[in-house]
C-alpha cells in the first residue's frame, strides 16, 4: 500500500466504541462509502481500514489489521478520500507483499505505473471472450476428466490433511499450453496458511525457476483475520492488470478460502446483521462472486487469468456453506478424497465429484484429440460402476458377481493404481494420460465400450 | 410533484434519504451526482429507503435524490431481439462502448435503438383500436415479425389518421385514435411499469405441450405452453446444460433467458453459441429469437432482484403480439437472495434461513405471470409465456425454503440428482422424483398429433423403470444374482432405457434434439425388445445369449446414430431386432434336437 503521499483527508478523533473488528466514530460528516481510513494508534503506529456503513454523523470502520490496542480516547483516525487502491507495474513480478499489499522481502515499495481500486469492476459479460484454450496440468485425473482451460476458475475442494497444496503447485509448476510455448505468470495469495506452508509453495516455485513470474501474498495464519477479506482482491488486482492490460496469461493460486469466509463472518457478527446458514452473511454468494468471478478472458486483450481457489471442507462437508457457494459460482471443481488418499493415491483427486464445466470447449478435434471428450465419459461411466459394484461385493462378496462385473472390478482398481496415481514430480503429456485410459478400456469387454464411438474404438484400442 | 431530498445514510445496495415526503412506494429515483438508478421500497414519515442497483463506493451523504415520478419500467418496441440487456434494461453492448470491458457506474444508454423500422400498417382510417390491438408489422428479424401494439392502457377509438407504409423511427407518431373526449397519438413503443403483470382477455387451460426436444422431459415430465416449472439442482448436476437446451431446441417463438446472479462465461457461451445454433423448425440462427437478460453474480445485488421482472415483462409483450414465448430464469434462488439481502438491510424480521417473510408471495406472483392466453385487443390472438425457473439448493437439499415455496407455485418439478450427474448420467433428472402436472391433459395433442400408442407406451416403459427401483433395492442387499432371470431381464432393460433413452448428449449433432415421433419409435423399439425378451426366456433363451446379442448396442446407440430426417432406419432396425430373436429361437429349437 503507497497512502504515504495521499495522507490529506479529515481527521475524526470521536470514537464511539470499539466492538470486534470495527470502529464506530461520531461526528463524521463528509465521508463516503467504502472510503479508506487510516488509523493511528495510542502508540503511534498506522493500520487501515475503510467504511462499511456511514450516516446520521455516525461512521462504521472496519479494521484490517484488527482492533488489538485501540482505545475509545487515544485513537486518530484520517478519512483518506478514496477508496483502497494498490501501485500496479510489470515491477510487481518476482516481489513478496504481506496480506495488504506492502512488501516483506525487504525491497523497497514497487513504483506504479498506475493505481488501481482493489475492488475492481465486474467485466461485462458482452465483452467477455470464452474461455476454449486448454491447459496442459501433466496431471492425468485434471488433463484427462476435468481439464482446465485458460480464464476458468476451477477450486480444489479439499480437506485438512489432504495435499492440495503439493497439488496445487504441482499445477503452478507444470501448467503449459501445448505448442504455444507461452508460461503463465503465478500470483499466489494466502489466506491465513500456516507458516511451512507458505514457505513450501516459496521454495516449490523458486526451484522451478518460476518465483520470478511470481508475485506472493501472504497472510499468515498468525497475521490479522480482517486483513484477509482484502487480500485476495489486491492479489486479483494485480492479476487483472498483467492479464488485461500486459496480455499474460496469468493462474492466481488463493488458499484458503475457508479462511476468508470465517473472516467475512467475524464482521458480519460483529455488525450484528441476521445470519444466513451456518452463521455465514447472507451475502455470501455475491461476496465470493465479486472475488471468482474476475477470472476469465476479455476480446481484445491476449492475456487471460485462471483461478485456482483451494478450500477445505469443513469434516470433508460438501454442503457446506463454503464450499456449496463456491460450488455454484465456479465453473466446476476437483474434489480430494479422504479414502483415496489412505491407499496413499496422490494426487487424491475424487473424480466421480469433479467437474469441469468448461471442458467440452477446450477438448477435441484440433485442440486436444478427437477422442478425448467420449474417453472421459467412458472412464467415468466405468469407475463409477466399478465404486458401484465394490460396494456391493462388500455385502455379498465376488461370487455373487457376474463374470463382467468382476472385470469392471479389476478395472476401478487399475483406474486408481495407474490412472490416477502419479508422482509429484511426473508430468504426463496428454497422449500419454489417453494412452493409460485405453490401455485399461482393453481390461473391459469391447461391447461394454457404449461411450466411446466405433471409430474411435478401431483407431486406439489395443485389443490383447 | 417531484420529490427532492438528501442522501443521509449508506451501506451496501441500501440508501437513506430523508426530505421524500412527496415520493410513492415503488418510484424510481436517480441517487448522488452520478444518478444511479436506485427504486423506493419503504417511505417512513419523509424518510425513503431505497435499494440502489450499481455500485454505492463513494457516495457520501448530503448527495441529491431526486424522484423521477415513475415505478421501474422496461422500454417496449422493436429492436430488443438478439440483444443481451442487464437487470435494468440496458444493453450490455452500449455499455461496453461507452465504458470499455468493464461496467462502470452511472451509465445511461437507451433500451432500444433509434433505427429505422420498415411499418407496414394493419389499420385503417375509420376502424376501431382497443387497448392491446395490433397497429402494424415491423420486421425486427427474420424470425420475428414485431407487432406494433396500442398499449394496455389506451383507451377505445376510431383511427384518424395512419402513416403509410414507409421507413420510421421508434418516436415517430404512426396513428392517432379519437375516442369518446380522448385522442392518442400512437409511436412504436410504449413503457411498461416491470412489477405489474400486463393484462390480456382470457387464461386457457394447459393442453398443448411444450416440446423440447429432450426425450425425459417431453416423455416422462412434460411441460405446456403457458406452464410453469422448476429444475431444483445442487451445482454440478447439469442445470444451465439442461436450460440451455430448453432455450435452444423448444418449439417456441422467443426465448427470453435471465442470468440471475449466474456466471459471466456462461451468458457469453450463449453470446456466442446461440448465434452459431439453427433453430431446428426454421434453420435460422437462434439468437434471431432470444433476448438475454444477464446480471451476473458480481454485478449489483438490487439489479439482480429487478431484473426477473424486467424479463417477464418484456415476455409478456411478446406473448401479446401473439408468440408463444419461453423465459428461463436461472437461477431464482439467487435473486431470492438478493430479497434475503435487501432484506436483512431493512432490518426486516427473517423468516427461515434469513429469508424474508414475504419470499412466498413474491415467488408465486412471479410464476402466476405465465400462462397461454387470449390477448387484449384485435385480431383475435393466443399467446403464451412458459416460465421455467432454476433452483439452487443449498447442498442439494430440496427441504430448504426456495425450494419448498417453488415447488408450491409450480406444476412440472425436474429433480436433478447429483448421483446420476456424478456418473455422468446427462441430463441427470431423477425419473422417481420430478413429476409433472400437464402428463394427462397433453395426451390428445400427443394422440392426435403424433401416436395412437404413446400414452401406453409411455407408461409401459416408465413402469419398467418403475420396477426397476423397486429391484435395486433388493439387488443392494442380496446382490444381482439372487434375482431370478426374468426379473434380471428388468434390470438389464431398464439400464438399455437409462443409456439409450433417458440419457442425451446435449454436445451431440443428433441426439441433442430428438423430435416427438422419433421419442415414440424409440419408446416402441425398448418396450418390444423387452416383450420379445420376455419371450425368449420362456421359451428357454439364455438370459446372457439375450444379452449378447448384437442388436442391444445398435438400439442404444440409436439414439445418435439415426438422426431425425431418417426416421425409416428406426423401422429397420425394429424389423432386425425381430429377426434376431427369430434367429435366436431357432438355435435354441436346433440345439434341443441337436441333443436329442
Amino acid at each position: 500500500m503507497s497512502t504515504q503521499n495521499r495522507s490529506s483527508g479529515l481527521e475524526y478523533t470521536n470514537i464511539s466504541e470499539i466492538r470486534g473488528p470495527l470502529l464506530v466514530i461520531d461526528g463524521v460528516t463528509n465521508s463516503a462509502f467504502d472510503e479508506l481510513v487510516e488509523i493511528t494508534t495510542p502508540a503511534g503506529s498506522k493500520r487501515l481500514g475503510r467504511v462499511l456503513e456511514i450516516g446520521g454523523g455516525t461512521a462504521v470502520v472496519q479494521v484490517f489489521e484488527g482492533t488489538t490496542g485501540l482505545s475509545v480516547s487515544e485513537t486518530k483516525t484520517r478519512f483518506l478520500g478514496k477508496t483502497m487502491e494498490i501501485p500496479v507495474s510489470d515491477q510487481l513480478l518476482g516481489r513478496v507483499f504481506d496480506g495488504l499489499g506492502r512488501p516483506i522481502d525487504g525491497l523497497p515499495d514497487p513504483v506504479g505505473e498506475k493505481f488501481l481500486d482493489i475492488n475492481g469492476e465486474s467485466i461485462n459479460p458482452e465483452r467477455r471472450d470464452f474461455p476454449e484454450d486448454f491447459i496442459q496440468t501433466g496431471v492425468s485425473s485434471i488433463d484427462g476428466l476435468n481439464t482446465l482451460v485458460r480464464g476458468q476458475k476451477l477450486p480444489i475442494f479439499s480437506g485438512a490433511g489432504l495435499p492440495h497444496n503439493l497439488l496445487a503447485a504441482q499445477i503452478a509448476r507444470q501448467a503449459t499450453v501445448p505448442g504455444k510455448g507461452e508460461e503463465f505468470a503465478v500470483v499466489f495469495a494466502a489466506l491465513g496458511v500456516q507458516n511451512s506452508e507458505a514457505a513450501f509453495f516459496r521454495k516449490s516455485l523458486e526451484e522451478s525457476g518460476a518465483l520470478k513470474r511470481s508475485i506472493l501474498y501472504i497472510n499468515l495464519a498468525d497475521d490479522p483475520a480482517i486483513e484477509r477479506i482484502i487480500t485476495p482482491r489486491v492479489a486479483l488486482t494485480a492479476a487483472e492488470y498483467l492479464a488485461f492490460e500486459k496480455n499474460t496469461h496469468v493462474l492466481v493460486i488463493i488458499s484458503d478460502m475457508t479462511n476468508y469466509a470465517e473472516a467475512l463472518r467475524e464482521i458480519s457478527a460483529a455488525r450484528e446483521e441476521v445470519p444466513g446458514r451456518k452463521g455465514y452473511p447472507g451475502y455470501l454468494y455475491t461476496d465470493l462472486a465479486t472475488i471468482y468471478e474476475r477470472a476469465g478472458k476479455i476480446k481484445g486483450s491476449n492475456g487471460s487469468l485462471t483461478q485456482i481457489p483451494i478450500l477445505s471442507m469443513p469434516s470433508d462437508d460438501i454442503t457446506h456453506p463454503i464450499p456449496d457457494l463456491t460450488g455454484y459460482i465456479t465453473e466446476g471443481q476437483i474434489v480430494l478424497g479422504r479414502d483415496l488418499h489412505r491407499k496413499e493415491i496422490y494426487p487424491p483427486v475424487s473424480i466421480l465429484s469433479c467437474l469441469s464445466r468448461l471442458m467440452k470447449e477446450g477438448v477435441g478435434e484440433g485442440k486436444t484429440r478427437n477422442d478425448h471428450q467420449n474417453v472421459s465419459s467412458q472412464l467415468y461411466s466405468a469407475y463409477s460402476r466399478a465404486l458401484e459394484l465394490r460396494a456391493l461385493a462388500e455385502i455379498v462378496g465376488k461370487a455373487g458377481l457376474a463374470p463382467n462385473d468382476i472385470k469392471y472390478l479389476e478395472f476401478g482398481d487399475l483406474f486408481e493404481s495407474r490412472f490416477l496415481k502419479q508422482g509429484f514430480d511426473e508430468n504426463r503429456t496428454l497422449e500419454d494420460t489417453l494412452g493409460i485410459a485405453w490401455d485399461l478400456f482393453s481390461t473391459l469387454p469391447v461391447d461394454e465400450l457404449t461411450k466411446v464411438k466405433q471409430d474411435e474404438i478401431d483407431s486406439y484400442l489395443k485389443v490383447k | 410533484m417531484q420529490a427532492k431530498g438528501k442522501i443521509i445514510w449508506i451501506s451496501g445496495p441500501a440508501v437513506k434519504a430523508d426530505g421524500m415526503s412527496s415520493a410513492q412506494m415503488y418510484e424510481t429515483v436517480e441517487v448522488g451526482k452520478d444518478k444511479i438508478v436506485g427504486e423506493i421500497i419503504r417511505l417512513t414519515g419523509d424518510t425513503a429507503f431505497i435499494q440502489v442497483y450499481e455500485s454505492t463506493s463513494g457516495l457520501t451523504p448530503g448527495e441529491p435524490v431526486v424522484g423521477t415520478g415513475t415505478p421501474l419500467s422496461v422500454t417496449l418496441g422493436p429492436g430488443m431481439m438478439g440483444t443481451i440487456y442487464d437487470g435494468l434494461q440496458r444493453p450490455l453492448d452500449k455499455i461496453a462502448a461507452k465504458a470499455g470491458s468493464f461496467i462502470t457506474r452511472g451509465i445511461h444508454v437507451a433500451p432500444i435503438p433509434k433505427k429505422k423500422w420498415n411499418f407496414i400498417p394493419e389499420v385503417k382510417v375509420g376502424d376501431t383500436v382497443h387497448a392491446g390491438s395490433i397497429l402494424g408489422t415491423v420486421k425486427e428479424t427474420d424470425l420475428i415479425d414485431h407487432k406494433v401494439l396500442a398499449p394496455p392502457t389506451a383507451p377505445s377509438g376510431k383511427i384518424t389518421e395512419v402513416v403509410k407504409e414507409g421507413s420510421y423511427d421508434k418516436d415517430h407518431i404512426i396513428a392517432i385514435a379519437e375516442g369518446k373526449g380522448n385522442k392518442s397519438e400512437f409511436t412504436m413503443h410504449h413503457d411498461w411499469p416491470v412489477r405489474q403483470a400486463r393484462p390480456f382477455t382470457k387464461r386457457y387451460d394447459p393442453e398443448l405441450p411444450l416440446v423440447t426436444g429432450q426425450r425425459v422431459l417431453d416423455t416422462f415430465f412434460p411441460i405446456t405452453k403457458g406452464g410453469t416449472g422448476a429444475i431444483p439442482g445442487g451445482f454440478g448436476t447439469g442445470k444451465t446444460v439442461t436450460l440451455h437446451q430448453v432455450a435452444s431446441w423448444s418449439d417456441a417463438s422467443v426465448v427470453f433467458h435471465i442470468g440471475c446472479g449466474e456466471r459471466g462465461n456462461e451468458m457469453t457461451e450463449v453470446l456466442i453459441k446461440f448465434p452459431e445454433l439453427k433453430d431446428p423448425r426454421t434453420g435460422k440462427s437462434l439468437m434471431e429469437r432470444t433476448v438475454l437478460v444477464a446480471n451476473t453474480s458480481n454485478m449489483p445485488v438490487a439489479a439482480r432482484e429487478a431484473s426477473i421482472y424486467t424479463g417477464i415483462t418484456m415476455a409478456e409483450y411478446y406473448r401479446d403480439m401473439g408468440y408463444d414465448t419461453v423465459l428461463v430464469a436461472d437461477s431464482t434462488s439467487r435473486w431470492a437472495e438478493a430479497l434475503r439481502e435487501l432484506s436483512g438491510r431493512l432490518e426486516e424480521m427473517p423468516a427461515e434461513e434469513g429469508y424474508p417473510s414475504y419470499l412466498a408471495s413474491r415467488l408465486a406472483e412471479f410464476y402466476e405471470r405465465a400462462g397461454r392466453v387470449k390477448c387484449l385487443g384485435s385480431p383475435d390472438r393466443d399467446g403464451s409465456v412458459t416460465v421455467i425457473g432454476a433452483v439452487s439448493p443449498p447442498g442439494g437439499d430440496f427441504t430448504e425454503p426456495v425450494s419448498t415455496h417453488t415447488m408450491r407455485c409450480i406444476k412440472t418439478f425436474w429433480a436433478l440428482d447429483t448421483k446420476l450427474a456424478y456418473s455422468r448420467h446427462y441430463p441427470s433428472i431423477n425419473w422417481m422424483t420430478s413429476y409433472s402436472g400437464y402428463s394427462e391433459s397433453i395426451d390428445k395433442w400427443w394422440v392426435d398429433n403424433v401416436d395412437a400408442d404413446r400414452p401406453k407406451l409411455r407408461l409401459e416403459t416408465y413402469t419398467i423403470l418403475q420396477r426397476e427401483d423397486v429391484l435395486k433395492e433388493i439387488v443392494r442387499l442380496l446382490g444381482p444374482e439372487a434375482l431370478p432371470d426374468e426379473e434380471k431381464l428388468i434390470l438389464d432393460v431398464a439400464r438399455m432405457i437409462k443409456e439409450g433413452f433417458l440419457q442425451q448428449m446435449a454436445f451431440d449433432k443428433v441426439d441433442r434434439y430428438c423430435s416427438p415421433e422419433k421419442q415414440v419409435k424409440m419408446m416402441k423399439l425398448y418396450t418390444d425388445f423387452y416383450k420379445e425378451s420376455q419371450k425368449a426366456l420362456k421359451n428357454g433363451a439364455q438370459l446372457e445369449t439375450i444379452r449378447a446379442l448384437p442388436v442391444v448396442s445398435s438400439i442404444i446407440r440409436s439414439k445418435y446414430e439415426i438422426p431425425d430426417d431418417d426416421l425409416g432406419k428406426m423401422d429397420e432396425l425394429s424389423k432386425s431386432m425381430y429377426s434376431s430373436f427369430k434367429e435366436l429361437a431357432n438355435k435354441e429349437v436346433t440345439a434341443v434336437v441337436d441333443t436329442k
